[in-house]
């Protein structure tokens, strides 16, 4: 008896440990860059372009960047997102045990262990040096899909598994075909998971620097045409500036990576209150 | 409206497991049939060959006939969906939509077959529930999701859902295993209400069940586990629980087995 509650004590302890454990690295990291970054986190950064601003400067700023970020996170998401839907619906509503099916998922599978640079080369070498593409924002979405499809597959997937098939049965039942059933009771039940795995997959492939510098290139200045010509992206802005040998370079790169951080969080809210929403009505 | 269904010379197959063998049995229009029998003998899986939901498993199959009226359901040229929507399901668990409010889970069916027309619904839904005896329970919240009723409100909200696409006969599956005796008593009284206007077959566990709502008892059993279910005998409620033609069932009746 005394043995037994003395165990649950030392597992109960141990269990606690281990959690501040894993959450001492999120919360450091998270307060490094708040601490650092809000130096330079101001209205000027947040409006003004690195162009003209000469290597030891104070000012400058992202904006150019954020552009960026946002127009090939953007890009990315259109294109991956319903790919990456309709993948998980096949497999799950349709594939069934079917070799196709697997081969399907044998390819996710290999797909979510591309590594980043990986994928960058990949567009690299097919979109720009073989189809004589320019350096393109569009060009860095590419990669960038590449990297979110197998992501956003096995989330909305699994999602998708979690609808119990009482539902679907339920829908039959009342002779409703197969096609309105996934659309009308088995994706809005799922949909919270699936914003969920989007996210996820978003929040993945906005930090990713890698697929980025092949393709999308890098630039000082202000491009708003994601189709046309070298671009930004924060990682790149935060790669870049970091690697410079002065403090307020460094600062800029800060600054950025609480941007980045910022960006991410804010998806996230607002597709969660989008959902909220939703499904009070 | 109430067909008459006829199944003759039926077997039923998950993959390479015969699960039903040889079932041949008619069920009669405005009446309330039972299956009975113990747990695995394919009564369960033979309702769901009445109305194409068992071909929904995969890799499961069936041979035989079965018409309602003269359809024969299992014809090349029908379309299960079509079946469906004249013989409908109540499950053994309630199973409302979660997305859903009330109003919305009864129009279900109609909504999705694209009816439009708001009073048609309206219309629907409160004739549906009414008959499900669950209007005055909810008709001053019917935007409330379904899922915030209780057990056995659910399960007539089911029902209501079920009879909204006005089906000619009505399947359930152990509809009232999940519910409490009240529930089961409202579900009860409510099958003996439908069958004026329906064919309903019920399976059940329970066998005073059994003999309290239907008119027609039909036992299935296995010789042996791994055999397949087969019918022992079909007839009036009266007869198989006084004085069954065969053995087998007297003593499942009697609670000598099973």
């Amino acid at each position: 008896m005394r043995r037994r509650k003395l165990t649950n004590r030392v597992m109960g302890v141990l269990i606690a440990v281990t959690f501040v454990l894993a959450l001492l690295p999120l919360f450091s990291v998270l307060w490094l860059t708040v601490k650092n970054g809000s130096k330079r986190f101001d209205a000027e950064f947040l409006t003004h372009s690195m162009k003209g601003i000469g290597a030891t400067d104070a000012a400058g700023g992202a904006y150019h960047a954020i552009v960026g970020t946002l127009e090939q996170v953007g890009l990315a998401t259109l294109m991956a997102v319903p790919l990456a839907l309709l993948t998980a619906v096949y497999l799950v509503e349709y594939g069934g045990i079917s070799r196709f099916a697997k081969i399907v998922s044998y390819v996710v599978d290999v797909m979510t262990g591309v590594p980043s640079i990986v994928a960058g080369l990949f567009v690299f070498a097919f979109w720009i040096l073989a189809l004589h593409q320019p350096f393109s924002g569009f060009a860095g979405a590419l990669a960038l899909t590449i990297l979110m499809v197998p992501i956003v597959v096995r989330g909305c997937e699994e999602m998708l598994r979690l609808v119990p098939s009482e539902l679907r049965e339920a829908s039959y039942a009342l002779g409703i075909p197969r096609w309105k059933t996934i659309l009308r009771i088995v994706l809005p039940t799922a949909l919270p998971g699936l914003v969920t795995a989007i996210m996820l997959g978003v929040a993945r492939i906005t930090g990713e620097t890698a697929p980025l510098l092949l393709t999308v290139f890098g630039a000082d200045a202000i491009n708003n045409d994601p189709f046309h010509g070298p671009q930004s992206g924060l990682p790149l802005f935060v790669f870049d500036q970091a690697a410079r040998p002065n403090q307020v370079a460094v600062d800029r790169a800060w600054a950025g990576a609480l941007t980045l951080i910022l960006i991410v969080m804010a998806l996230n809210v607002v597709a969660r209150l989008a959902v909220r929403r939703r499904a009070a009505h | 409206m109430a067909k008459r269904i006829d199944v003759s010379g039926l077997d039923a197959y998950y993959g390479k497991v015969h699960a039903v063998a040889d079932v041949s049995l008619t069920i009669e229009p405005r009446s309330v049939t039972a299956l009975i029998g113990p747990s695995g003998c394919g009564k369960s899986t033979f309702l769901r060959t009445l109305n194409r939901m068992h071909e929904v498993i995969p890799g499961a199959r069936v041979s035989g006939k079965v018409r309602l009226d003269e359809l024969d359901i299992y014809a090349p040229d029908v379309d299960p969906v079509d079946v469906r929507r004249t013989v409908g399901m109540v499950f053994q668990r309630p199973n409302p939509f979660p997305t859903m409010s009330i109003y919305d889970n009864v129009a279900a069916g109609l909504k999705l077959s694209g009816v439009r027309r708001k009073s048609v619904l309206d219309e629907a839904v409160e004739r549906s529930l009414r008959s499900a005896n669950l209007w005055v329970e909810v008709r001053s919240r019917l935007n409330k999701p379904g899922a915030s009723l209780s057990g056995g409100q659910q399960q007539r909200l089911c029902i209501a859902r079920a009879i909204a696409v006005e089906p000619d006969v009505l399947l359930m599956d152990e509809p009232c295993s999940a519910l409490d005796p009240i529930s089961t008593i409202a579900i009860e009284d409510l099958m003996v209400e439908l069958k004026e206007r329906y064919t309903i077959v019920i399976v059940t566990h329970n066998m005073q069940q059994a003999a309290r709502v239907s008119d027609v008892t039909a036992f299935f059993t296995i010789s042996a586990p791994g055999e397949p279910g087969r019918l022992v005998e079909a007839d009036t409620t009266r007869k198989i629980f006084s004085n069954p033609a065969e053995k087998a069932t007297e003593d499942y009746i009697t609670g000598r087995f099973g």
